[in-house]
C-alpha cells in the first residue's frame, strides 16, 4: 500500500510541477499577478508531496518490504538500518527520487528566502526550478519507478554492494547532490534575467549567495567521495578521473568560475554575458552528469545498470534544458548590456582571466571524458583516456590560474599597473621559488613536478600574506582586533578558501611525490620498516559482521621502541554477494598517515600485507573544507543578515 | 627473601623476553625483487583492467588482471624492456589497453586540444581587453540620468 | 566577430557533443576490436583434451580454415553459445577447434559429455598464456583462421545463428576458394 501512495504522490508532484512551470511564467510576461502568486504555494506543495514519495521509499526499505522491485535489488534483511535508508539512493531509480527532493528543497528554499525579489523575477525562477522538477519526475514516472511491484516478492533482497556500505554513502551522495542540483538555482536566476531582460548588479546580488552555497556542498560533496574512496578501497588512491568523477569536478571548475565571475558583476555590473553563460554551463554540466552516470555511453565505476532508452529520454531533457538555455542566451545576450568600464590590466582582468582559465579546464577534462566516445562514434576504434592523461595535462592547465590566485586579491579594481603589482609581491615570488628549491632538497628528493607544486602552493600561501598583512597594517594605530573586524567575512572567506587551496596543492605534491609503501609476507611476530616505523604484525582472528565475516590483521606500529599506535585491517567476505573487501587499517596525522591493507593468505597462517607511508595526504582533504569553511564564511557576510528593522548601520567594512 | 628472588626472576624473565622480541623475524618482501615490483607497478597503474568497470591493472583483482600482472612480470624477469612489453600488449589488446593514450593522427586533437583552448581563450582575452579600451564611445554607466531615471533614483535612495 | 554570432558559440559546441552523446547510446564501450585480425596467428602448442600426451600446434592447422573457439565449464555464456556450436559442427566446411581456457581437464570433460562435443579437437590452456597471446578478455571468443594461419575475423561474445549465416560461412566458403 505504502509504494502505491508513494507512486500516486509522485504522480501529483508532477502534475503540480506542471502548474509551477508554467502558469508563473506565462503570468510573469503578461502581468497576471494571480498566476504569479501560485509559484510559491506549488513549490511548497510540490515539497511536501516529493518528501512524502521519499519517506513511502524510505519506509519500504526500513521495513525490508521485497515486493517493492527496487528494495529486492538494493537491500537484504542482514543490512543494518542506517545502510539500509541509505540504499534508497544506492541505485539509479532512487537516486533519481533523491535528485527529485533535492531539487524540491532549493525549490522551496528560494520560495521562502526571495521577498526582496521583484514578483515577476522569483515566479520566473521558480517556474524554471518546476520545469526541471516536471523533466526528473516524468523520466522516473514513465522508465524509471522506484515503487515498481516485484511480483512475486523476493524471499530476500539482493545486497546493497559492500563498497557501499560504508559511512560515507549515507554522506556523499546527498552532499553531493544539493551542490549540483543546488546550480539550479544560479541557472534559474539566470533564465529568469534573460526573459525578463533585466541583467544588473542587483540580480547578482541576489544569485551569489544561492550559489556559493551550492558551490560549498558541492565542493564537500566532491572531498568526501574522495575521502571514502581512499579508505574504502585499500590501496590509498583518491582520484582517479573517472568519468562519474569528472561529470562532479566539470560543474565545480564552472561554479568557481561562477562565483568569482557574480563578485565582478555584483561589484562592478561587468562581465554580465559571462556571468549568465557561466551559471547555465554549470547547471547544464550538471545535468550531463546525471546522463552519462545513467547511459551506458562510458564505462565507469560508478555507474547504474544501462538501459537505451533512458538514455534517450535523459538526451531529450538535455537538449530542450540546455538546447533551450543557450538558444534564449545567444538571443539575449546582447541586449544584456556592458558593466564598467576596466584597464587592460586591473582586478576585473585578472578574474576574467580567471573565468577564462577555469572555463578551458573544464573544456579539457569534458575533452578527455569524452574523447573515447568521440572516436569510437567516428568509427576510429576504441581508446582509454585515464589518470595519466589528466594528470599530465590537468596540472599544468590549471597552473597560471593558481598562480592569478596571488596577483589578483591585491589588484585594484579598475586600474592596476603591472609594475606595482611585481614590486609588492616581489618577495613572495623570492620565498615561494626558494622553498620549492629547498624543501625538496631537505627531504631528500627533487623532481620538477615536486618544484612547480610547491612553488604554486608556496606562492599562494606567501601571496595571500602580502594580502593580509597590507590589510592589516592600513590602520596601524587600531587594536588588532579591529583591524581584523574591519575587513569583511566574505574578504576572510576569500582568504580562507584561497588558503585552502594553497594546503590542497601542498597536500597532493607532496603524498605524490614522497610517498612510499612496502608489499610484505608477515608471520605473526615479524617486523617490516617503512619510513622510520617499524610494523608488529600481531596476527589475525576472525571476526564477524552483521553481514560479512572478516579476518581482522592487527600491526603494532613503532617508533624507535615506541608504541605509536595499532592499525586494524579487515578482509571481509560479505556473505549474501560472496564479494570480498578488504577494510584498510589507517592512523591519520596532518603530518602523515599510516595506511596498512591486508591482502590473502599464505602458507604457514603468513599473510601478505601492504604498508603504506602517505605523507601530508589528509591535506588534500583539510584543504577541501578550508575552502568550504571560506564559502560558508563569506554567506555569513554582513550583507546578507535579513534585516529586522528597517534602520541598519550602514557597512564601513572593507570589502571583496 | 622468597619476594625478591621471585621478582628478580621476574625481572631477568621479562628482560630476556623484550630482547629475545626485539630479535624477531624481519618480515620477507612478498616479491622476489622489489626493483622489478615497482617497475612492474608503475607499468600496472598506466594499463586498463579491461573486465573492470574502470579501474588499473594495479588495483584489480579480477582473474585478467592477475594473469596479466604475472605475464608481465615474466616478460620483465626475462629481460624484456617497458616498451617491449607495452608493444607486446598493444598487438594483442590494442591502444584500449593503455591508460595514456598514444601520440598519434587520431588523439592529437587530445594532447594538443586543452593547450590549444588555453591559447585561443587567453589570446581572445588579449584580444577583448584592448577592443574595450579603443571603445571609448560606449554608452554604459557614462550617460547621464534621464529626468523619470533621475527621480526613481532619489525615491530609492529615500527608502530604507 | 559580431557579438551576437560569438553566442552561438556555446549552443553550436553543445550540439555537437549532444549528437555525439546519441550516437554513443548505441555503441558498446566495451566492446573492443581486436587488433589481431589480419595478422598471423600466435603459435602454440598445447595438449589435448582427449590424450593430454598429445599435443596440438597452431601450425598443423595449416592449409585449412578453422575456427578456434575459447570456452570454459565455468562460462555461462558459453553454455548459450554452445547450441549454436552444435548446428555449426553439421556443415562440412567447418572445423571447430576448442580452446579450453583456464579450466580442469575433468570439469571440461564433463560438460562435454553432458551437452555434446561440437569440437573436431579440443586444447587446453590451464594457465592462460595462450589466452593473453590471442588476446582474449573473457570468454566466448571465436577466431576465423586461413590456410595461410592469418586471423580474418573474430568475434566477442556469443555467436548468434545470425553470426554464423551471415558473416562466418560466406566467410570461410571464401576463404576455402
Amino acid at each position: 500500500m505504502i509504494p502505491e501512495i508513494g507512486h500516486f504522490s509522485l504522480i501529483l508532484a508532477l502534475l503540480v510541477g506542471l502548474v509551477l512551470g508554467t502558469f508563473p511564467i506565462i503570468g510573469a510576461s503578461t502581468g497576471n499577478a494571480v498566476w504569479m502568486q501560485l509559484a510559491k504555494p506549488a513549490a511548497r506543495v510540490q515539497f511536501v508531496l516529493i518528501g512524502f514519495a521519499f519517506v513511502c521509499l524510505a519506509y519500504s526499505f526500513a521495513t525490508k518490504d521485497y515486493s517493492v522491485a527496487y528494495v529486492a535489488q538494493n537491500s537484504n534483511s542482514k543490512l543494518p538500518i542506517e545502510f539500509r535508508i541509505a540504499a534508497v539512493w544506492g541505485g539509479h531509480e532512487g537516486s533519481l527520487l533523491l535528485w527529485a527532493l533535492i531539487l524540491s528543497v532549493w525549490t522551496v528554499a528560494v520560495s521562502f528566502f526571495s521577498k526582496h525579489i521583484p514578483d515577476d523575477t522569483r515566479a520566473r525562477i521558480l517556474a524554471v526550478m518546476g520545469l526541471i522538477s516536471v523533466g526528473f519526475l516524468l523520466f522516473m514516472l514513465a522508465v524509471s519507478n522506484p515503487f515498481e511491484r516485484l511480483i512475486p516478492a523476493a524471499l530476500d533482497g539482493r545486497d546493497l554492494n559492500p563498497l557501499l556500505q560504508d559511512p560515507g554513502m549515507i554522506f556523499h551522495p546527498p552532499m553531493l547532490y544539493m551542490g549540483y542540483v543546488g546550480f539550479s538555482v544560479a541557472f534559474a536566476f539566470s533564465i529568469a534575467a534573460l526573459l525578463g531582460g533585466q541583467l544588473d548588479a542587483a540580480w547578482a546580488r541576489w544569485s551569489r549567495p544561492w550559489t556559493t552555497l551550492a558551490w560549498v556542498f558541492l565542493t564537500i560533496g566532491i572531498m568526501a567521495g574522495s575521502n571514502w574512496a581512499y579508505y574504502e578501497l585499500g590501496w590509498g588512491g583518491w582520484w582517479f578521473w573517472d568519468a562519474v568523477e569528472n561529470a562532479s569536478f566539470m560543474p565545480w571548475l564552472v561554479g568557481t568560475a561562477l562565483i568569482h565571475s557574480l563578485a565582478v558583476t555584483e561589484k562592478r555590473g561587468s562581465f554580465k554575458a559571462w556571468t549568465v553563460l557561466l551559471a547555465i554551463c554549470a547547471f547544464s554540466l550538471s545535468l550531463l552528469g546525471t546522463f552519462l552516470v545513467r547511459s551506458g555511453v562510458l564505462t565507469s565505476v560508478h555507474a547504474f545498470a544501462t538501459d537505451p532508452r533512458r538514455g534517450v529520454f535523459i538526451l531529450a531533457f538535455l537538449v530542450i534544458v540546455i538546447g533551450g538555455s543557450l538558444a534564449l542566451f545567444a538571443w539575449r545576450a546582447t541586449s544584456v548590456g556592458r558593466g564598467g568600464k576596466f584597464a587592460v590590466v586591473s582586478r576585473e582582468s585578472f578574474l576574467l582571466a580567471n573565468n577564462v582559465l577555469l572555463a578551458v579546464a573544464a573544456m579539457s577534462v569534458l575533452l578527455g571524458t569524452l574523447y573515447p566516445l568521440f572516436i569510437d562514434a567516428l568509427g576510429l576504434g576504441k581508446i582509454s583516456v585515464g589518470p595519466p592523461y589528466f594528470d599530465t595535462v590537468f596540472a599544468p592547465l590549471m597552473a597560471p590560474a593558481v598562480f592569478l590566485m596571488g596577483i589578483g586579491p591585491i589588484a585594484r579594481w579598475k586600474e592596476a599597473t603591472l609594475p606595482e603589482l611585481a614590486i609588492r609581491l616581489r618577495w613572495a615570488f623570492a620565498i615561494s621559488l626558494a622553498t620549492a628549491l629547498l624543501l625538496p632538497i631537505v627531504l631528500g628528493k627533487l623532481t620538477p613536478w615536486i618544484g612547480f607544486g610547491l612553488f604554486l602552493a608556496f606562492w599562494v600561501i606567501a601571496s595571500t600574506a602580502v594580502l593580509v598583512l597590507q590589510r592589516l597594517g592600513a590602520n596601524p594605530a587600531q587594536p588588532l582586533l579591529q583591524r581584523l573586524q574591519a575587513n569583511s567575512r566574505a574578504w576572510w572567506g576569500m582568504v580562507i578558501a584561497h588558503l585552502g587551496v594553497a594546503a590542497f596543492i601542498l597536500g597532493v605534491t607532496i603524498v605524490k611525490g614522497y610517498e612510499s609503501e612496502i608489499a610484505v609476507k608477515m608471520q605473526v611476530g615479524d617486523v617490516a620498516h617503512l619510513a622510520g616505523f617499524d610494523f608488529t604484525f600481531k596476527g589475525v582472528t576472525e571476526t564477524r559482521g552483521p553481514n560479512y565475516t572478516a579476518d581482522t590483521g592487527l600491526i603494532q606500529v613503532t617508533q624507535n621502541g615506541v608504541e605509536r599506535t595499532t592499525l586494524r585491517t579487515e578482509k571481509r567476505l560479505y556473505t549474501v554477494t560472496n564479494m570480498p573487501m578488504t577494510e584498510a587499517g589507517i592512523s591519520p596525522a596532518l603530518i602523515h598517515d599510516l595506511y596498512a591493507s591486508l591482502g590473502e593468505p599464505l602458507e604457514n597462517g603468513a599473510w601478505s600485507v601492504r604498508i603504506y607511508h602517505k605523507p601530508m595526504v589528509e591535506w588534500i582533504w583539510l584543504g577541501c573544507l578550508m575552502m568550504g569553511a571560506g564559502g560558508v564564511l563569506a554567506l555569513l557576510d554582513k550583507r546578507y543578515r535579513i534585516k529586522r528593522n528597517s534602520k541598519s548601520k550602514p557597512s564601513n567594512e572593507a570589502e571583496v | 627473601m622468597k619476594k625478591w628472588v621471585m621478582m628478580s626472576l621476574l625481572l631477568w624473565a621479562s628482560l630476556l623476553s623484550t630482547s629475545l622480541h626485539t630479535a624477531a623475524a624481519e618480515a620477507d618482501a612478498l616479491a622476489q625483487d622489489p626493483a622489478l615490483e615497482a617497475r612492474l607497478k608503475v607499468m600496472s597503474e598506466e594499463l586498463r583492467c579491461l573486465v573492470c568497470q574502470n579501474q588499473t591493472l594495479a588495483d584489480s583483482h579480477a582473474a585478467l588482471a592477475e594473469d596479466l600482472r604475472r605475464e608481465i612480470r615474466l616478460q620483465m624477469q626475462a629481460g624484456k624492456t617497458n616498451q617491449e612489453v607495452m608493444d607486446y600488449l598493444v598487438s594483442r589488446y590494442g591502444d584500449f589497453v593503455r591508460y595514456r593514450p598514444p601520440f598519434n593522427t587520431t588523439t592529437a586533437l587530445l594532447w594538443v586540444g586543452p593547450f590549444m583552448l588555453m591559447l585561443a581563450g587567453l589570446v581572445s582575452l588579449i584580444v577583448m581587453l584592448r577592443r574595450r579600451q579603443t571603445s571609448n564611445t560606449e554608452a554604459s554607466s557614462d550617460t547621464p540620468l534621464s529626468a523619470d531615471e533621475a527621480s526613481q533614483v532619489k525615491e530609492l535612495l529615500s527608502k530604507d | 566577430m559580431k557579438p551576437a554570432a560569438r553566442a552561438l558559440i556555446p549552443l553550436a559546441i553543445f550540439l555537437v557533443v549532444a549528437f555525439f552523446l546519441y550516437r554513443g547510446l548505441f555503441l558498446n564501450p566495451k566492446e573492443v576490436p581486436s587488433p589481431l585480425v589480419g595478422k598471423p596467428a600466435p603459435a602454440f602448442t598445447l595438449p589435448r583434451l582427449d590424450d593430454p600426451t598429445q599435443t596440438l600446434s597452431a601450425k598443423d592447422m595449416l592449409g585449412k580454415v578453422w575456427l578456434l573457439n575459447t570456452w570454459a565449464s565455468w562460462c555461462t555464456t558459453c553454455r548459450s553459445e554452445h547450441a549454436t556450436l552444435m548446428e555449426m559442427a553439421k556443415i562440412p566446411e567447418i572445423h571447430l577447434v576448442g580452446l579450453n581456457y583456464k579450466d580442469t581437464n575433468e570439469e571440461a570433460q564433463a560438460v562435454l559429455t553432458q551437452v555434446g562435443n561440437p569440437y573436431q579437437l579440443v586444447v587446453t590452456d590451464q594457465e592462460g598464456k595462450v589466452g593473453i597471446d590471442y588476446g582474449v578478455v573473457a570468454t566466448p571468443e571465436t577466431y576465423l583462421i586461413d590456410k595461410t594461419g592469418m586471423i580474418r575475423y573474430k568475434k566477442i561474445g556469443e555467436i548468434t545463428p545470425q553470426d554464423v549465416y551471415s558473416t562466418i560461412l560466406p566467410l570461410v566458403k571464401e576463404l576455402q576458394k
